[in-house]
């Protein structure tokens, strides 16, 4: 799958590759009301990585269901809808609008996003708030329902674990991680924000050893994410547990990248007598 | 317009001085057509702190031999390394990228460049020459050293130069230089790329004289199409992507 926030809608990647050889695509972070995200600068290149601070710049699920929707709708692959909110009470009317919508099977809940002044990340940094969220949505939400997870806590596994009891169908991690960068000569923020959310390879170690943590506490299946960057990455991620992967940053630096994966995961287990890619999934010898 | 990620091989690599390079690349077979003010985005190799892609104006575009010029202002250590590139090198770039300039209504032209801003008004400038128009230069840098291409430019049209130093050409910003300080300024149309500062002068002047007015902005990007949502730009109708949007942006549209 292709990370929220890395791969527009699927449309802006048609030109390289076709999209249907993937198993599914997570659109923008979508809100209930239109967000015109934070000011610029809000990407910073850090080494083997980079800052963004975008801060959840969309339109809106409404403009989403009447505009976007009818566009991407019969795209084959499963389009799927990050969903991110203030309040509870956004959440839930996202995800309403969202369930009505045929041709998505499922929603990515945000309770992770390191960029907004309230909500997002608060949602997912204890176990009580991120209960609360998933429950109130699960009620509305009839559909696959992920929960993206932030790695911005003291013990992932506790919160995955809480999720999961709360009625997730799968857990997605990791979100970015918090970090900020400063230019020594201007001696000012390189981000408008000060702080913005790190990716890349610079994560990768963290978000593999959360990826494990977290297969360790919960049944569910976990979408596993975090500086992939080629399908060495995309196996480690499996070996430690992951049932699928997204890939999110090197979107940027190579979009042919995804593609290039699904075939990579086919020619791995091919040459390593695996029938079949699922037999990755937590096979890690330790 | 279609999108395409190519190997190119690097033909020559031109040093003008100990900031500027000139990259020649060769399409491996028939080059897409590209229009004037769009960009690359150059994949840097091998370097132990560059992750992204660097955004690239197209230079200049030779559609008979499949070849485009890249100018290469060596800043941080992307730039740099692309600077260092030699021939029969591979240079990998996502292409092309943006929207472009249009062709101007009326036949008077300026180009105005500060610095590398003056990559795609070479473009720009051979377009418009190939359309029957007779464009005028306005470029502008710190010191002589900073004026870079002026023979390609001159065979386009009219070249006048500003230094901040008063090396060569008038002394002062391009704002100073008397192409624009006359009353009754003799331009229809004006193109712009270079420092921010200097395209906000140029705009206004550009406004209060009632002077159709494009520029070209520089912002920091990630992906180049669309998708990170990093570039914006603040305009009337909000954030837009510099990338998607842009890089050409009506002057009066922006938030300037």
């Amino acid at each position: 799958m292709t990370a929220s926030g890395t791969f527009g809608y699927g449309e802006e990647f048609m030109d390289f590759f076709d999209i249907s050889c993937l198993g599914g695509v997570l659109v923008k972070g979508t809100t209930l009301e239109h967000r015109e995200g934070n000011a610029y600068p809000r990407m910073a290149e850090t080494p083997q990585g980079m800052l963004n601070a975008v801060g959840l710049q969309n339109k809106g699920v409404h403009y989403f269901a009447e505009h976007i929707y009818p566009r991407i709708k019969d795209y084959d692959t499963h389009m799927l809808v990050n969903v991110s909110g203030s309040t509870i009470e956004d959440y839930i009317k996202t995800a309403e609008v969202v369930n009505e919508l045929d041709n998505i099977p499922g929603i990515e809940l945000n309770i992770s996003c390191p960029n907004v002044k309230e909500g997002g990340m608060a949602f997912g940094t204890s176990c009580p708030s991120a209960v609360s969220v998933v429950e109130a949505v699960r009620q509305v939400y009839k559909k696959h329902l992920m929960v993206k997870l932030s790695p911005n806590v003291t013990n992932i596994a506790e919160i995955a674990a809480a999720v999961e009891g709360a009625g997730a169908d799968s857990i997605s991690l990791i979100n970015t991680l918090l970090g900020m960068a400063i230019d020594a000569k201007t001696r000012r923020p390189l981000l408008s924000t000060i702080t913005g959310g790190l990716s890349g390879p610079a994560v990768k170690p963290v978000a593999l050893r959360m990826v494990w943590q977290v297969a360790q506490a919960v049944k569910v299946p976990i979408v596993g994410m975090g500086g992939i960057m080629n399908t060495t990455d995309a196996i480690e991620f499996m070996l430690a547990g992951a049932s699928a992967i997204q890939v999110g940053t090197a979107n940027f630096i190579d979009p042919c990248v995804t593609e290039k994966i699904v075939k990579g995961l086919e020619a791995y287990c091919i040459e390593n007598g695996f029938d079949k890619v699922s037999d990755l999934v937590g096979a890690m010898e330790v | 317009m279609k999108k395409y990620i190519d190997d190119f091989k690097v033909i020559q690599n031109e040093r003008l001085n100990d900031e500027y390079v000139i990259l020649t690349l060769k399409h491996p077979g028939k080059m897409p057509e590209m229009m004037p003010g769009q960009f690359v985005e150059v994949r840097v190799d091998n370097g132990p702190n560059t992750f992204l892609r660097r955004p690239i104006s197209i230079h200049d575009v030779d559609v008979e031999a499949n070849t485009m010029k890249l100018l290469v202002q060596e800043i941080g250590e992307g730039t740099r390394l692309m600077g260092k590139l030699n021939e029969g090198d591979i240079c990998n770039l996502v292409y092309p990228l943006g929207n472009w300039f249009s062709l101007p209504e009326k036949p008077r032209v300026l180009l105005v460049g500060g610095g590398c801003g003056i990559a795609p008004l070479l473009y720009m400038g051979r377009h418009l020459k190939a359309n029957g128009f007779k464009p005028q230069f306005l470029l502008g840098a710190r010191s002589e050293d900073g004026l870079i291409a002026l023979d390609a430019f001159r065979e386009l049209g009219e070249v006048h130069t500003t230094t901040e130093d008063g090396s060569v050409g008038t002394k002062g910003y391009v704002i100073h230089h008397p192409v624009m300080r006359t009353q009754t300024p003799e331009i229809d149309q004006i193109y712009t790329c270079g420092p921010e500062a200097m395209m906000k002068v140029v705009a206004k002047y550009a406004k209060n004289n009632n002077i159709k007015c494009e520029v070209s902005l520089e912002n920091h990007m990630a992906c180049g199409f669309g998708a990170c949502l990093c570039c914006i730009a603040d305009t009337l109708d909000g954030h837009k992507c510099t990338c998607t949007d842009g890089p050409v942006f009506d002057s009066t549209y922006l938030k300037w």
